[in-house]
This record gives structure tokens, sequence and C-alpha cells, in this order.
């Protein structure tokens, strides 16, 4: 019968709706859920399942790369506090593709000579085509490939170019973001700390490696000193233009890293949140006027 | 397919010596170290190419090239692969040889079609004249530009140095932009004696009437209808990106067609030689972004076949490679399914169920390989990391939402169970709906021996008739213990290449299903047989090594001198060589018809412009 083929191709489109309509039923009130969304998002769905960004997000997995950053001693290290795992070697800058990566080697100002430690460290991320190749060559484990995709910024020009403040970053973090991935290198290398300080360490006599303090289990929040120092290179690396837009907004709130799952947990993700139905919010995220201020002025 | 009897002689050292007797003083052996093939004298280029097409069967000319030997030996080289349709076969190699001051070569638009676009293209990028080429000029580049590229001596405006890594990074790395260069000081370049003041664009008016559209655009007084040329695009939302089809019109059918491309251009080959070896593997990505995972297998093949016995792909790592290129062979035909419905009309519901089957499979390169589209997974002699053991994720943003799958299990039911249900549902959707049928059915013919001839790939060749499968004609990878079948269809429309896509993805699940066994049986075994190093030199010599992209042949043509750096990166792209027929396939039909054939040919213009 002419006709019949259209018919039957609105047969599906109309088991799409009615699939849909179910998932909504049966979910009612609880789309949120993590357990619910995981269900939603996995393959035995047959309803919609659009991610409501930015309201919610899909975590990338541990093995996604977006721009390079690296990894410093945690500040309240008891030997090492901040210390740089990048010995400045140059691999990472050479094998770039785009060839973004710039190092100044630093110098021991004694003796002239080069030192293992990079005086300054800049990505050109506007160039950087997130390969990931620097992570994956680095001999010393000193640079990562970070998770955060939210990187617009007011100035193109000052703040896509990440100096070493801004690259730098606790190796916590790379523990909390890619946990599975950090084990494996930590065993790789033999202990927690970087391959230079056992080795020294081992000449002066001393345990290689000490046992890491690793990032909290998922289930658990983290420490509050861990949360704020985690933070604190987004906030310091856009000071400039932060002040300009907000003037009279409230200091900008720590902003990065909820431990993993606390979301779902009864601890607030960061302190002075508040729960409101099944979600967590900064009730001053709301006003913060960043973007109204900077656009009629 | 014309049926005419291939001589006896079919293996290819027997041909060459044929060859060189029947053309004694013309043709001879490429001596030089690592390369292959012959070299032929330009003038009998033409006699040649006629003979090895008519008598020995190399009927289909795949990819055409240059390539400037400044400072090794100071000549340009035209390089020609040719391959028997539908026997398969190695190609057959030859060279001609041109002066870099007064560059001539005799075209073979007349005897191969397809050359078509790639002599423009060497013309554009390399200053060779080809003479007898009916309408020799630019195609990526404006008509204004000044140079010719890809020449050796040739610096673009913003060049640092000849090969990466430039010294300025490390270790006195103090960083600069590149467009701190004054953008109009230094760094561009004006031709001799060239004023702004005598200075005059192009009108519209001349390009129209450069473009050769055949036809007298002028008008016509004989005919009552007007003459009309329009132009679908740059910007339109069915071109797949900014192309351009300038159209002769009689009313609304189609006289003559002629597309312009190279909005997107960022010569691709020139930042390749300017690139290490390894370095050009994340820049494949963004040849064609849907298919990231094939184009990197395809370069992989072809720089491990230059590297000989250096590495040695272990067997887990061919498995995840043809699990990766089916997968993308899956997201790609979803995907231009969907498309050319878009293009049809349906606007957006079949193109979202699509893409909504196939952001599963991105989800899974995405726990790979680390990214969904620029997989960057492949590298020279394996792969980045084997596959992980769980699909997870760990919160890193507010609001994130995080997931924990086992990768087997999960891969296990999309394969067997997801997969196969959303094609069926497409099928089932599309195949009989009586609009699409009568939109689609006896539009755009491309009949089999024009195929050929236009050396066209992929969907668009087999949708034709022609069995022509690189994964048969010429197996890599662990193809040849696979089971699977070289789907055609009859009639060389759009329907058909429709159809053929949906049949090419049942056909990717069942090797998939023939994958997941191995997948479990080589269980921890290596994944890479490379050299560890973060750079690597390649022996001297050249290689072309094509495979079966979704979108047809995409082959890489290299050049080594031996050092870390190619010296000659060509990049076969089968987005751009499937528009040569373009023209020919519109001819005569309405001016709406035109999107529905460019999205059945299914291009994307990152790989046409390059
Ligand atoms: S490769 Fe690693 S250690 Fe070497 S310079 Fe780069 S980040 Fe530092
Ligand atoms: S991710 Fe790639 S492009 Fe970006 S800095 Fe690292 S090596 Fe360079």
């Amino acid at each position: 019968m002419y006709g019949s083929g259209i018919l039957k191709g609105l047969g599906v489109t109309f088991r799409h709706l009615i699939t849909t309509f179910i998932d909504d039923i049966q979910w009612l009130g609880r789309k949120r859920d993590v357990d619910v969304f995981q269900q939603k998002q996995s393959l035995a769905n047959r309803g919609l399942v659009t991610v409501e960004y930015p309201d919610e997000k899909l975590a990338v997995p541990e093995r996604f790369r977006f721009t390079p950053f690296l990894i410093t001693y945690n500040q309240d290290d008891p030997d090492y506090p901040g210390k740089d795992w990048c010995t400045s070697c140059g691999i990472c800058a050479k094998v770039c593709p785009p060839q973004c990566i710039w190092i100044v080697r630093g110098t021991d100002p004694k003796t002239g000579r080069p030192k293992p430690e990079p005086e300054q460290f800049y990505i050109d991320i506007d160039i950087c085509m997130n390969c990931g190749y620097c992570a994956e060559y680095c001999p010393f484990d000193a640079i990562k490939m970070d998770h955060n995709y939210e990187l617009a910024s007011y100035e193109r020009t000052s703040a896509h170019i990440h100096d070493k403040a801004r690259l730098s970053r606790e190796i916590r973090y790379w523990q909390s973001i890619a946990p599975t991935i950090a084990a494996e290198e930590e065993a790789a290398r033999g202990g927690y700390d970087h391959t230079d300080v056992q080795k020294a360490r081992k000449k002066a006599g001393l345990e290689p490696s000490r046992p890491g303090p690793y990032a909290a289990k998922p289930a658990e929040p983290e420490p509050a000193p861990a949360a704020v120092a985690v933070a604190e290179p987004p906030a310091a690396a856009a000071p400039q233009i932060e002040a300009s837009k907000t003037e009279s907004a409230p200091a900008p709130k720590a902003e990065a890293t909820p431990p993993a799952s606390a979301a779902d947990g009864e601890t607030p993700p960061h302190p002075g949140w508040v729960k409101r139905g099944k979600r967590w919010i900064d009730p001053n995220a709301k006003v913060e006027p960043v973007r109204r201020k900077g656009k009629g002025e | 397919m014309t049926d005419q009897v291939l001589p006896q002689v079919t293996d290819l050292p027997s041909t060459i010596a044929a060859l060189k007797e029947r053309f004694p003083n013309a043709v001879k052996d490429d001596t030089r170290n690592g390369y292959e093939g012959v070299i032929v004298d330009a003038a009998s280029l033409p006699d040649f190419a006629r003979v090895i097409r008519d008598e020995y069967g190399f009927n289909y000319l795949s990819s055409l090239t240059a390539v400037d030997y400044l400072g090794h030996g100071d000549h340009l080289e035209v390089v020609y692969h040719a391959f028997r349709v539908p026997s398969g076969g190695k190609p057959l190699v030859f060279k001609a040889q041109t002066d870099r001051q007064d560059a001539v070569i005799p075209s073979l638009v007349s005897i191969y079609p397809g050359a078509d676009f790639q002599e423009r293209e060497a013309y554009d990028l390399y200053g060779i004249h080809f003479a007898g080429h009916p309408n020799l000029k630019r195609i990526l580049l404006w008509e204004g530009f000044e140079g010719h590229p890809m020449r050796k001596d040739y610096h673009e405006a913003y060049y640092e140095q000849e090969t990466k890594p430039f010294d300025t990074r490390w270790p006195g790395g103090h960083v600069f932009r590149g467009e701190e260069y004054n953008p109009f000081g230094h760094n561009v370049r004006y031709p001799a004696g060239f004023t702004l003041d005598d200075y005059k664009p192009q009108s519209e008016a001349d390009f129209q009437q450069s473009m050769a559209l055949g036809v007298d655009i002028m008008g016509d007084p004989a005919f009552r209808t007007d003459r009309l040329v329009v132009n679908l695009g740059p910007h339109h939302p069915s071109t797949h990106g900014v192309f351009r089809m300038m159209v002769a019109l009689t009313g609304e059918t189609i006289e003559s067609l002629e597309p312009v491309m190279g909005y997107l251009h960022r010569n691709h080959e020139k930042i390749g030689e300017r690139n290490t070896w390894y370095g050009n593997m994340p820049f494949t990505d963004r040849l064609d972004y849907i298919c990231s995972m094939c184009n990197n297998l395809a370069y992989a093949i072809t720089v491990e076949q230059m590297m000989g016995g250096q590495v040695s792909v272990p067997y887990r790592a061919e498995v995840i490679r043809v699990l990766m290129a089916e997968l993308t062979r899956i997201t790609n035909h979803l995907w231009s399914i969907g498309f050319l419905l878009n293009d049809l009309g349906a606007f957006f519901t079949p193109a979202l169920y699509a893409i909504q089957t196939r952001e599963y499979i991105l989800d899974f390169f995405e726990a790979t390989a680390g990214s969904r589209m620029m997989c960057n997974y492949m590298r020279i002699g394996g792969v980045f990391k084997d596959l992980p053991q769980r699909i997870r994720s760990e919160a890193a943003l507010i609001n994130d939402r995080v997931r924990d799958m086992d990768t087997l299990e999960y891969l296990e039911q999309l394969i067997n169970d997801r997969l196969p249900r959303s094609i069926d549902e497409l099928d089932e959707l599309l195949s009989e709906s009586e609009i699409i049928k009568s939109r689609c059915i006896g539009v755009g013919l491309l009949p089999a021996e024009m195929a050929i001839a236009y050396s066209a790939s992929g969907p668009l060749l087999r949708a034709s008739g022609v069995p022509y499968d690189i994964r048969r004609a010429n197996p890599y990878s662990i193809y040849p213990e696979l089971e699977f079948d070289i789907c055609t269809r009859p009639n060389g429309d759009i329907y058909d290449r429709y159809y053929l896509r949906l049949d090419e993805m049942r056909q990717s699940v069942r090797i998939l299903k023939q994958i997941l066994p191995r997948l479990k049986d080589t269980q921890g075994q290596p994944i890479f047989g490379g050299k560890t190093s973060y750079s690597i030199k390649v022996p001297a010599g050249e290689a072309y090594g094509f495979a079966e992209n979704p979108k047809g042949e995409l082959g890489f043509y290299l050049v080594s001198m031996g050092g870390g750096n190619p010296w000659r990166y060509h990049v076969r792209a089968p987005s751009f060589i499937n528009l040569t027929p373009l023209g020919e396939m519109c001819k005569g039909h309405k001016v709406a018809d035109v999107v529905a054939v460019l999205g059945s040919i299914d291009i994307v213009l990152g790989e046409t412009d390059r």
C-alpha cells in the first residue's frame, strides 16, 4: 500500500515518544538521582537521554584529556611542601606537536649550572591541541591532563597563556580525578615519591619512598584544608579579570573539585552549600553578577 | 565494468618488465634506495598511462601528488599510484620528473578523469603546469595567492624553523604568541611590484567566468527561461561545512556545477612536513574528524611500512585497532545517514536518533583514548593504551554525574544488542518511506565505469556495483582472518548509497562480534611493539599506505630522508577526490537534488580542504 512505509516510520518515532514518557513516569521526581542517571545513560535505556548541561554534567572518564597541568607535592607535605615534580628536561616541549610548551630551565644562582627545576613554564592553551603527548612522554609523571573543560574567559590574550602558577596543582588533585591511573603510575615509580626524590632519599640512607598520602576515598569528603588548597590555582590564575568584573560581588567561591560523590552524601560538597531537594546548591552562585556587570559598561 | 580481458601477466614485476620493453627509452626503474615503481619520461606519460589502463588493467588512478626534491636533485616529481579495480592487488607506482623552474607535465585528465582535482591541487601547491588540463586553476587557495606553498623554499607567514622541535621552546622558552609578529609586516609577502592602489580584487562576475561552468552564463537568447548562476554555500547548513557549489541553472534544472573549496584550508601537508613523525598523529585526527581512529590507523600503517622490521605490531594491538576502526565506521555511517536525511528535509529526527547511538561509541572512545573525536589513539607499532578495565569517571566539576561500567560488558552489550537494534530501527524508520524513495531512487546516478574513472572510493564506488574494498583488495591488520562481505548495490543512486551504508554497518557489527572473543583471549598481552622514544627516525625512502576509511580510500604518501621529520607528507583524502564526479552526478537534476547528492557522497570539509 502506498504510504505504508511512512506509517511504519512514524511508528518508530511514536515508539520513541512513548518510551520517553514511560521513563519520565517511572522516574518521576527522581530524575537526578545518581542511580537513575546511570540507568538512563546506560545502553539498555530506550527513552531520551538528554543531560541538562550546565545543571548537570557528565563526569568525564579518567583518561579524558583537556589541557595539561603540572604536578607538585602537596602544600602540606611534611618534607617537600609544594616542590615541583618537573625536572625541566624539555621532553614535553620537544614532543608537543604544535609546539605550545615553553620552558625556561632553572639555573643554580651560585654555580650558574642548570638545575633540574623549571624556572618558568608556559603553555599556550589556545594552541594546545589536547593530544596528551606531553603527559605520555614525560619521564617523571610531572605533567598530566586536566579534566576541567570549563575554561572560558574574557581575556584571550593573557588568560590563555597558562604560566607556572596557573599550571601547578598538587598531586592530591591528580589522585582525586584519576585514582586508578595515579595508582598505576605510583606502582611503576615504585612508591609515592618522585623518582628523583626516591634516588636522593636512597643516597641519604632513607626509605626510598614514603607511604603516600592518598586522596580521600570517594565515599568520604576531603578534609577542608585540602579543598582550599586544591582550589587555589584557578583563583590565583585570573585575579585581574575576576577583580575587574565582579567589584561588589562576594569573593570568588572555592569553585573546584567537589570530592568524588559528595553530591549524594549528606555532607555538602563545599562549605556553606545548602540542599535544595536532591541537589546541593551554592547559595551565592546564582547572584554572582560576573556576566551581567561586564556587559553594558 | 568492462569485460575486457586482462593480459596474462598480472604480477607487478613482470608487468613492469613488460612495460620497460614496451617503452625502452622512456621507462626506467626507480633505483633510489627505498623507492619503488618506475620513472616515466614526461613526454611519453600519456601513452604510458593509456597502455597501463587499457592493456594492463590499471584502470583506477588512486593518488596523484607531487614532491619537491630541493637539494636532493632539485627537481619536482609527480607520483602516481594506479590500481586494478575491482580485482585489487598492489599499486603500480610511476613517476614523472620536471624542472623546478619551468615545471610542465602532461595532464592525464583525458585518460583518468579522477586526476582532475588532484592535478589542480598539485598545480596550486607546487606550481606544476599540467599541459592539456581542461580547467587548470587553483583549487584550495584563492586565485590571488602569491607563490606555491608546498615548495620547500616557501616559508609560511609565521615561519620559525624548517622542522620541529623549535629551538626557542627549551631551555630558554620565553613565551610569545605568533600573532605578536606584526600580521601586516614582514611575514606577508607581496608579488613583485605590488601596490595597494593598483590592486583590484577579483569581481564576482570575473570569478563566475573563470569557473568554467562550461555554459555561457551570460544568457542565451534562444532560451525562453533565464539561465541563472546560483551559489549554494559557502555558508549553508546542508553543505556539511564551508563549501560552495556554483550552479548554472536553466529554470530549475542544473546545467553545470562547479565545486569551490578551500575555505577550511590550512595546508595540513606543510604542517605535516614541519612536524615530527609522531607529531603528525594528532593532526590526522583533524582531517576527517568524524573518523579520527581510522585516520590514525592509516597513518600508523604507512609509517610502519617504512620502518619495516624495526616495529612489529602485537596481535592484541591489531585486534584493538580493528575494533576501533569498525566502531568508527559505524559512527560515520550513522552520522552520514542522519545528515543525508537532514539534507532531504527530514530535519533532525533521524539525525538525532543516529547521533544518540553514536554517542555510546564515543563514550567508549573517550574512556579508552581520552577524547571523543580527537582520539590520537594509534601509535607507530601499536596503540596508546590498553582498554580500561572499567569505564568510570570521577567528579571534577560541580554537578558532575559519575558513571561506572565494566568495559567488556559494555562492549558486549553495545555490539550484541544496542548497535544492531539501532541499525534496524533506522532501517525501519527510513528504508521504505515513500518520500525517501521518491527523492532518492534514480537521482545522482554514477555508473560503475564512471565511478572507477573518476577515482571514486568507498561507499560511493561500491554503491555503483563495484566490489572493491581495500580491506579485501589489499588487506591490512587482521582483516584477512575476519569474515565479512563486501557490500555492493547495483544502481549507483542516492538510495543505494544510503542503503549500502546500512549494509556496511551490519557487516561491521559482524566483524565486531568476531573481535569480542579475540579481545578476551588476548587480554593482558602487549599492545605496543614500536619504539618507546619520544622521537623516532624513519629510514629513507617512500611509502604509500592506504586503508578503507568509512568515506573511502584514505592514503598517506610519505617520503623520508632518514630524519625525524617527513620530507613529504601527502594525504589522499577520500572526501576531496570523491567530489570529482559531483558535477557530472548533478547534471540534469533539479536544484533541490544537489544537497541530497552531496549528502550521499558524504564529505567532511576538514578532509576535503586539508
Ligand atoms: S617532560 Fe616532564 S619533567 Fe620534562 S620538562 Fe616536561 S613536564 Fe618537566
Ligand atoms: S596536550 Fe599536546 S598540544 Fe597540548 S601541551 Fe601537551 S603535547 Fe602540547
